[in-house]
Formats: structure tokens, sequence, C-alpha cells
């Protein structure tokens, strides 16, 4: 385990701290982010939060993120989602639920090639907007589609 | 619970298409047990990795509402027919499954 890393988390246990290192170049996304579960922003209980936590706090509505999801999913234990970004330059695709206990679901950085598009399942407690942010040159962009649930997925 | 898991990549013009079908449980934590009433511990894996020929191209944390037996499709812009993709996920009782594809 890296020290210095373990030092700096340590240190900077506010995420926005975090956020103001990444914007001011001191950090590469992808480098600290990534390599660590985030717990503090799997633990978040809104997506606002979650989003502060994960470093998109504040990230700009974009019509260039696409969502395909269903207009109603009968199962929420499985709910495809395919997400493709037409920002230049995306390095990281992020995947949340409004109305989920942790809205959190999962993050993507891309690297090497791969293509600002990433295709997943996940499980919805209810009726609720699924969220995603994208990293593209170190700004955050953010797009919503309603997802309306009829047998949730999570808890019970 | 690390039983495996299944990869396919095809080639689509100069973009390697992957696909990836994991073999887990994903408990999320929230869920009581019918007959005792106690929660069902989560068990979900959170860090999922990608190689195609030894470089890192996709480096994903997830949390616990992943569907379970996860599937997880990307692209990979640049691959060639015979690359060699490997997928690694560890699980939050840190158990490790891996499944590799070459690219056709």
């Amino acid at each position: 385990m890296n020290q210095l890393r373990r030092t700096f988390l340590k240190g900077t246990s506010a995420a926005g701290t975090i956020a103001v290192a990444i914007a001011a170049g001191l950090l590469k996304p992808g480098q600290v982010l990534a390599a660590e579960w985030n717990k503090v922003a799997f633990g978040a209980t809104t997506t606002a939060d979650a989003m502060k936590d994960i470093g998109v706090g504040g990230a700009a509505e974009s019509k260039d993120i696409l969502i395909k999801a269903p207009d109603i999913a009968e199962n929420g234990a499985v709910v495809p989602v395919e997400v493709t970004s037409k920002i230049p330059g995306t390095t990281a695709i992020m995947i949340f639920v409004d109305k989920n206990q942790n809205p959190l679901i999962a993050n993507f950085e891309l690297s090497n090639g791969t293509e600002p598009y990433i295709s997943t399942r996940i499980k919805m407690a209810n009726t609720s907007f699924v969220r995603v942010a994208v990293k593209a040159g170190g700004k955050a962009y953010t797009a919503s589609k309603e997802v309306k649930v009829t047998i949730g997925g999570c808890g019970g | 619970m690390a039983e495996g898991m299944k990869i396919r990549a095809t080639m689509q013009g100069d973009v390697a298409d992957v696909k990836a079908l994991m073999s887990h449980i994903m408990e999320t934590g929230l869920r009581k047990d019918s007959k005792t009433g106690q929660l069902i511990p989560a068990h979900f894996i959170n860090q999922v990795t990608a190689t195609l020929n030894g470089k890192t191209v996709l480096d994903a944390q997830w949390g616990a509402a992943v569907a379970k037996n996860p599937f997880l499709g990307f692209r990979v812009k640049g691959a060639k027919v015979g690359d060699k993709i490997v997928i690694s996920a560890v699980d939050n009782h840190g158990e490790k499954i891996t499944g590799e594809a070459t690219v056709a």
C-alpha cells in the first residue's frame, strides 16, 4: 500500500478537498479515487452527497449523456441500464439511483481506448430517477431518466 | 460464492465489444432472513478491473446495488482479433473471480 496515498486520504477525509485537489491538477482522477473503494460515497444516503463525495458535486446538466433504461421496470432487482457519453474526453461514468438507500451504484473509470459506454444491470428499490454523472476534461456533467418500478429490488 | 465469470469479446469495426457475466449473489445487506428476522450480511463485488493485453482499460468500483450475477458491457477502441481481455472482480470478503477471453 502506497504510504503517501494513505496519508493523503486520511488527511483529506472531506471529499470536497479531494475534488479541489483534482480541479487544481494535484491529483489525477483515476489514480487515487479509482484504486480505493470510496466508502463515504457508497455509504451516502442522498444522490447529492454521493456525487459530492465521489468528486462530481455541482455537475452541469448535459444532453450529451444518453441513458438507455426501460420507462417501466417490472422487476426492480434487474434493471438494464446503458450509458453513452458524447462528451469528448470522458474518463469516468457513474450511476446513481435517487431513491435507493445508498444512491451510488457504480463508478467506472475508463482508460487506454475504452469508449465512453457502459452497459450493466442495477437494482432499484422504488420508482426513481436514474442519474448518470461523467467526468470529462476535469469537469463533471450529469443527466437523468425516470424509471418506474413495479416490484422493488432492494431490502424487503 | 466465487464461482466464475463468462466473457465474450467480438470486434465490431475497430472496436472490441466486451460482454461479461459474473456469477455472484450481490447481497445488499438490507434484506432480512425470512425465518430468523436477522439482516443478511452484505456480500457483493466492489472492485472490477479489466485489462487488454495487460493494459488497464476499465477500473470500476461497485456498490451493492449492481444486480445479482452482474452483467458488464464495455467497448475498447483499437483492439484487434487475438487480443486478450482479462477481467477480475473482488468482493467485500476479499474473494476474487477472474475470467479471460480472446477477442474474436
